[in-house]
């Protein structure tokens, strides 16, 4: 089992962060890689169950499944079903949490998976740079510092 | 039940922040509202189960239980078990996480409880503000203080710290910086460190010569890195050793002044080194110079089968003296007789001056070292000859207390209370005193005997050895060695 770990502060009150992130299908609206997005089946968004297909700015095409909500912990557990990456068992969490001093966002998004050895280096350098970096330094642009 | 919840960003990484948090019982050293903490029933601080006894800055006492702990997740909890303060069913958890985009730590402090109907607020905000906020600022003070304490030019160090008089748990390994020599001073990256008996009464402060935080230890033996201005007699690569307060030789590496400081000879290893040269020294000034031992005179020598004891049986029987050793078993007679002891005195029903008036056809021990002290003061007097010299050089056993020196003429005796200090105060004294005792290493005259070494990280482990008297012969701890 491989395990990517990244997290950040973003510069507004986590409620805030959680508004913007908190739709499973709006992830063309704020993360940078992705340009395209639907829930399959026409479900809410927030029915935990639910499918999402979206397609990234490079073409790939990436359907994941909603494992968990919760708007108490601010977090969202999800499941990749197909993907072009070549992970089994990618289950992936993003959570904030409150900073209490300054009113400020901790930003964790994490994500387990096996892969093939060779490909593990390159998974997590792409996974937790490109992907879960590369939102948060969205959400840091966007909310200012 | 109220709920409190704290969190900040500290600017370093995790583990700098974990390493203080981790300690259950170390809030008194940093927190602003904790007075004392002290460990109840539990050895270790990272004992699950362990009940820290706090007492505030206030004056109030809380007593808090350690619920878990760990170093994966790097979070702990801990409920109140009981208190001045009613913070009822209170039950905190700390944890830690990495902020992976930049070396930071994010920190969360979150606890419920049930406070008296009325006072909800009052107390909410003494938990938050006057602990949580509080302890974020502390260790943000702390942590800035200490990179503001990265002298250009330093090595960074691990050092045995102590950071309050206490048992063995209070020697914990931790990281310092050795400052570049100053004038006079030399740097030394050591190689082995010799334990003492007097490194335990500076742990507990019995003796005022460690005020923490501190680092322990008088004697070592290592490598010179580099030297300040004004040292003619040292130059980096040279072998040394010293044996001597001030205190600091539990450390990889010590910046101190260079006159303490002199070369080993090739004979003279560095762990000998280590073992042995206070206990040298001190065997040296005792018989040439507190005492001018001569051939033929009757010597009582106190635990000859310890680490100054047995040096003195050794070195006094060359000298042509009939050592007599005061012991207690017979496995330590076997050693004092090894290291040149003639007779042996154990415990039998007769008192010991009777055996020592016996061994010496009633003349007596024309001089004693006795460290013992408090138990053996009064049978030295009476084992003495006439004219005879009693040197007390410790107390192993307690102070001797106070004595009307009219008791001295039943002997017409003379008393010594020697201070190592007093020895090896000057360079030339030093000087004189190594070259005599490394000559009788040389010879043979004298040996380190026995060492048991310890990685220096277990200064505690050595310690407990030491005072369980578990050690034969010396004990030395070697920097960089794992346990």
């Amino acid at each position: 089992m491989t395990e990517v770990y990244t997290s950040s502060i973003i510069n507004a009150p986590a409620d805030r962060v959680w508004a913007r992130i908190r739709d499973f299908n709006a992830l063309p609206s704020w993360h940078p890689l992705i340009a395209e997005s639907r829930i399959e089946g026409g479900a809410p968004p927030d029915q935990v169950g639910c499918v999402r297909d979206f397609r990234l700015k490079d073409g790939g095409r990436i359907r994941e499944k909603l494992l968990a909500l919760s708007d108490y912990d601010f977090s969202c557990s999800y499941s990749i079903l197909e993907s072009p990456m070549g992970v089994d068992n990618y289950v992936a969490t993003l959570k904030l949490t409150p900073v209490t001093d300054g009113n400020r966002t901790f930003a964790e998004w994490s994500a387990e998976f096996d892969c093939a050895a060779e490909a593990e280096a390159q998974l997590v350098a792409d996974i937790g740079d490109d992907v879960f970096q590369g939102g948060f330094n969205a959400l840091k642009a966007h909310f200012g510092t | 039940m109220v709920e409190v919840r704290r969190s900040t960003v500290i600017d370093a990484p995790i583990d700098e922040v974990w390493r203080i948090l981790r300690d259950f019982n170390g809030h008194d050293r940093w927190h602003p509202a904790v007075a004392v903490s002290k460990l109840e029933g539990a050895d270790h601080t990272d004992q699950v189960g362990a009940v820290r006894d706090f007492r505030l800055t206030g004056g109030e006492r809380v007593r808090e239980q350690l619920l878990s702990l760990s170093d994966k997740t790097r979070s702990f909890s801990y409920a109140i078990v009981d208190s001045d303060v009613p913070l009822n069913d209170y039950v905190a958890h700390v944890a830690l996480k990495p902020v992976t985009d930049g070396t930071r730590t994010f920190w969360n402090w979150h606890s419920k409880f049930r406070p008296p109907a009325g006072r909800e607020q009052e107390l909410a905000a003494l938990v938050a503000e006057g602990v949580y906020e509080a302890g974020f600022s502390a260790i943000r003070t702390l942590l800035s203080g200490q990179a503001a304490a990265q002298i250009a030019g330093s090595i960074e160090g691990q050092a045995i710290m102590v950071a309050r008089h206490g048992g063995p748990e209070e020697l914990r390994l931790a990281p310092v910086q050795v400052p570049p020599p100053g004038p006079g001073e030399v740097r030394i990256e050591h190689s082995a460190i010799g334990v003492n008996f007097i490194d335990v009464y500076c742990r507990t402060g019995a003796f005022d010569l460690l005020q923490p935080p501190g680092i322990p230890g008088m004697e070592a033996a290592g490598i010179v890195i580099d030297v300040g201005p004004g040292v003619p007699h040292l130059a980096a690569g040279d072998r040394v050793g010293y044996a001597c307060p001030p205190v600091g030789a539990y450390a990889t590496h010590r910046t101190m002044a260079a006159d303490l400081v002199f070369c080993l000879p090739d004979n003279v290893s560095n762990e000998v080194a280590a073992a042995c040269l206070l206990k040298g020294i001190t065997a040296e000034f005792l018989l040439h110079r507190v005492h001018r031992l001569k051939a033929g005179e009757n010597v009582l020598v106190y635990a000859p089968a310890g680490g100054v004891g047995r040096m003195l049986c050794q070195w006094a029987s060359h000298l042509g003296a009939r050592v007599i050793g005061a012991t207690s078993s017979p496995e330590k007679a076997e050693a004092a007789r090894a290291a040149g002891a003639r007779d042996i005195v154990v415990p039998d029903g007769r008192s010991l001056e009777a055996q020592v008036m016996e061994l010496t056809n009633g003349q007596g021990a024309n001089v004693i070292f006795d460290a013992v002290g408090r138990d053996s003061f009064a049978h030295s007097l009476r084992s003495l000859a006439v004219c005879g010299h009693l040197v007390s050089f410790g107390q192993a056993s307690g102070p001797v207390g106070t004595w009307d020196i009219g008791a001295l003429s039943a002997r017409s005796a003379t008393i010594s209370r020697p201070n190592f200090g007093h020895f090896v105060d000057t360079p030339e004294k030093l000087t004189r005193s190594t070259a005599r005792l490394f000559e009788a290493l040389r010879d043979g005259v004298v040996t380190a005997g026995t060492t048991q070494r310890f990685p220096l990280a277990d200064a505690a482990l050595a310690h407990r050895a030491l005072e369980a008297r578990q050690t034969t012969g010396s004990t030395i701890l070697i920097p960089g060695e794992s346990a």
